[in-house]
């Protein structure tokens, strides 16, 4: 009761402190610095329409690329907390008719509409991150679904290590064209899209490697997915 | 005055603090760190609100004088991202705690540990 008593006036004092902090920063007014230069390039610098995806990819494109090594730290050691030397689904319940075959019916257009939102991030709000997470829940749904299924375990690494090595690829034909690491060779250089931005064939090197993100997000969710359903079975 | 907004995120934030600082079971110590999350999400974000503008999507209507500023956007979308993968590693955490001690009580795990 003593601890409980503690913790409300701990947080009484933080919440006062933040909303002190908070009173003098006005709601809705325009506080842009270089948020502005952005919005103001973003077209002729990257040629996306979503100025969040090109801040993400081509601004801070190295960031992201921390951000998606960030991801694969922690696939790796969810792998590794969680690695058994004998590992099995030990689901015992078999899903109902409803969910097998909304499963088998959905499945495929879970995957599309996954794809759809990494294909046109520079388009429309969302990217690689959401697109992958939706690939991931695809797969989940399968897990759920048959508790005899399991993702391709070596196709999956294989994938996901390719990915994050294409990633880096292409940012080092940037290096080699434009100078500098993540350099937007095919809108800079090539000028592709160039009179049609808007469109899908657009955008510079964004859709691209937004694909490579969804792909790796997406083969890694379901690995840490596949990881946390399985347990140690004893022979 | 504090907007509205602000006071969400700021009494989304204490709620996420209330549960890690008072509950016992690890589960509910993790849900509210990604309750205190998305507080700070949602207040990065209303920071980089202005109002009356739109999305940063420039399409016809919406020039680059209309849209709010897209850098917080950006943040939070790597925020997420990170907060999934923290989230990711506390529970297979909390997977190994609850096989080798049987229980997600914080001050049993501390107790056996002697």
């Amino acid at each position: 009761m003593l601890k409980r008593a503690l913790a409300i006036i701990t947080l009484l004092i933080i919440g006062y402190w933040l909303a002190q902090g908070l009173a003098g920063v006005p709601f809705g007014e325009d506080k842009m610095l270089v948020g502005q230069y952005y919005l103001d390039n973003v077209k002729q610098q990257t040629g996306a329409v979503n100025a969040v995806t090109a801040v993400v990819v081509n601004y801070r494109g190295f960031d992201t690329l921390g951000e998606v090594t960030v991801l694969f730290i922690a696939s790796t050691g969810v792998g590794a907390l969680l690695w058994r030397r004998k590992k099995e689904r030990t689901a015992k319940t078999e899903g109902s008719i409803v969910l097998t075959t909304g499963t088998r019916l959905l499945f495929p257009f879970v995957m599309l509409f996954g794809a759809y939102i990494f294909i046109h991030g520079h388009l429309t709000p969302g990217g690689g991150f959401p697109g992958g997470a939706t690939i991931a829940t695809a797969f989940l749904l399968l897990y759920l679904a048959f508790i005899t299924y399991e993702i391709p375990h070596r196709g999956f690494e294989v994938t996901e290590g390719l990915a994050g090595m294409s990633y880096v690829a292409v940012g080092l034909i940037g290096l080699a064209i434009g100078g500098y690491f993540l350099f937007d060779w095919i809108w800079q250089t090539w000028q592709f899209g160039w009179d049609n931005v808007g469109r899908l064939l657009s955008g510079g090197f964004i859709p691209i490697i937004y694909t490579i993100i969804g792909i790796k997000v997406g083969t890694e969710l379901s690995g840490i997915i596949d990881n946390m359903l399985k347990e140690e079975v004893s022979e | 005055m504090i907007s509205v907004y602000y006071f969400g995120a700021i009494a989304l934030i204490l709620i996420g603090l209330y549960a890690i600082l008072v509950k016992k079971n690890l589960l509910k110590i993790l849900i509210g760190l990604s309750i205190m999350e998305t507080g700070v999400n949602l207040l990065l974000i209303s920071i980089g609100y202005v109002s009356g503008k739109s999305a940063p999507i420039l399409s016809e209507g919406i020039g680059p004088s209309q849209a709010v500023d897209p850098i917080p956007q950006a943040l939070v979308l790597t925020a997420i991202v990170i907060g999934v993968a923290t989230t990711a590693m506390a529970l297979s955490v909390a997977i190994l705690i609850y096989e080798k001690y049987g229980t997600l009580n914080v001050e049993e795990i501390r107790r056996l540990r002697g």
